[in-house]
């Protein structure tokens, strides 16, 4: 009997998963739009305070699937098509020509890089660039399984991001020619 | 011993209470066109037949259950005529069972004929649910006469519409109590309602199937005019926007123009040419907004503007980062939008 109650508590704790914050701190969110200083960045590593609160996104399934949907809505896949690719670079490899991690993401997204990847610093809300940061985070599975979306909601080519080999940290990769030279 | 009576008045009351909500601005037994009106005909007849079978039933079983006395009688002697009277009994119970099916059955079969029966619609509207609005495009084999809105739908009276209903993210469900039943909204397919309002007014209905988060805030209005007062309406909502009035909303505009509002939103006329929330250019004229939660005044615009996710937790309608002087002419700005 005990170790029925017990076995039912254990199970308790499978009851909250994760917690949905739909509404960050209107004040903390309100920051000044931040000035970058020139349009080239360097290859490697992005600066710090755009990875504030990293795990926070990468590790939360509500997150990460809101990021899959702006990642549609708001035509990432006109260039990066579902992360392989296209007329931008593919985000589902290990290789990134500005960094992979969480910040470099998400400094990209703010603020655009050389040869055609557009900023969209006071387009797209600052919470919104840093789930669709995590959403791009999974796509090469550097996010846990358990957050990483499960299914697709039309057809894709490939597997669920849930059902990709965890991808190995990378950091940095190579810089195109076309990119190290100021536009 | 006298039996307790079980009798309160306080019951009565209770089930008075739950009655009125067979009636007000969403309520199936108050119909105003044919469909609903043939969906409330039939809710009576089945409702006043089934009462009619409970209490013959109830009855029947006061009347078997009578206290009797036992007569003396051998257990194992065979009753010829009792058994022949158990048979007759059941088999006529049998019998006005399956008649009353029966019945009932050709009676709503014959609902579902006058409901799925042809009558040539003039308009056609097609109705898309997205997690947590409604999308409402006007067709027309012009395609210069074709328009979108959101949450509002506005027909002529006394001519059938047909809502081709269909779905972006989940399931949702059509329902307008007073003017016609339920039809779900399934993402891939579309399906076809048809409409009908007799008499002018505002018929309201919501969603009614669980769709998230934010169900509960997921309602439209039905606007049935009188067809000149459509035909107005309709010419007015094709043209693109009004430019701004004055030099307040002429600052809304700019502030509008150069926020992430013009990532999902359209307004026509401008270069505001979003897709994926509703069609702004004529939203000062709707009488509620984020799917009819709020009225729409000038001070909900900018609640809703402000802290949308403090009104309806888990709407698309993100935060944005606006100063605390850009509110006010930007919520001026889209109340102007007639």
């Amino acid at each position: 009997m005990r170790h029925a109650v017990l076995f039912a508590l254990v199970l308790f704790a499978g009851c909250e998963r994760e917690d949905r914050e739909f509404r960050a701190d209107p004040v903390a969110t309100e920051a000044d739009a931040r000035i970058a200083m020139t349009s080239l960045s360097p290859g490697k590593g992005g600066p710090e305070r755009s990875g504030a609160n990293a795990k926070a996104y990468e590790e939360n399934a509500y997150h990460i699937s809101q990021g899959k949907k702006f990642y549609s809505w708001f035509n990432c896949k006109g260039c990066h098509a579902n992360g392989g690719g296209g007329s931008g670079p593919a985000l589902m490899d290990d290789r990134w020509v500005y960094g992979g991690e969480f910040a470099n993401i998400v400094q990209t997204i703010e603020e655009g890089r050389p040869n055609g990847m557009p900023s969209f610093r006071g387009r797209i809300p600052d919470e919104q660039i840093r789930q669709i940061a995590a959403y791009v985070r999974s796509m090469g599975r550097y996010v846990p399984k358990a957050a990483a979306p499960g299914r697709s909601d039309d057809m894709s080519p490939g597997k669920d991001e849930q059902r990709r080999l965890p991808g190995r940290p990378a950091d940095g990769g190579i810089v195109p020619p076309s990119a190290e030279m100021p536009q | 011993m006298r039996p307790r009576c079980a009798f309160r008045p306080s019951l009565i009351w209770s089930t008075g209470l739950l009655l009125t909500g067979c009636s007000g601005p969403q309520s199936s037994l108050d119909p105003y066109g044919p469909d609903a009106d043939t969906l409330a005909r039939l809710f009576w007849n089945f409702t006043g037949f089934l009462t009619l079978v409970w209490v013959v039933t109830m009855f029947a079983l006061l009347f078997a259950l009578r206290p009797r006395p036992e007569p003396a009688r051998d257990p194992l002697a065979h009753e010829q005529n009792a058994e022949h009277g158990m048979v007759l009994t059941v088999a006529i119970a049998t019998a006005l069972t399956v008649i009353s099916i029966a019945a009932l059955t050709v009676v709503s079969y014959g609902a579902q004929r006058v409901l799925f029966s042809d009558r040539s619609p003039s308009l056609s509207i097609e109705v898309t649910g997205h997690q947590w609005w409604w999308e409402v495009r006007y067709e027309d084999p012009r395609p210069s006469q074709t328009f979108a809105t959101a949450n509002e739908i506005h027909i002529p009276v006394a001519t059938p519409v047909i809502l081709k209903l269909a779905a972006s993210d989940v399931i949702h469900s059509f329902w307008v109590p007073r003017l016609a039943g339920k039809l779900d909204l399934i993402p891939g397919r579309t399906n076809e309602l048809r409409i009908q309002a007799d008499k002018p007014g505002i018929y309201r209905g919501q969603c009614a199937e669980f769709c998230g988060w934010q169900h509960a805030h997921m309602a439209m209005l039905v606007v049935a005019h009188t067809q000149e007062d459509f035909q107005a309406w309709r010419a007015a909502q094709v043209s693109p926007a009004k430019p701004p009035a004055d030099a307040e909303q002429k600052r809304g505009q700019e502030i509008f123009l150069k926020s992430p509002c013009v990532m999902c939103h359209q307004i026509r006329g401008t270069p505001a040419a979003g897709k994926v929330a509703p069609d702004l250019t004529h939203v000062g004229s709707r009488r509620t907004i984020a799917a009819a939660t709020l009225p729409n005044t000038r001070g909900n615009l900018a609640a809703w503007i402000v802290d949308p996710q403090g009104i309806k937790p888990g709407v698309h309608m993100p935060l944005i980062k606006l100063d605390a002087g850009e509110i006010q002419p930007l919520a001026a700005y889209l109340e102007g939008l007639k």
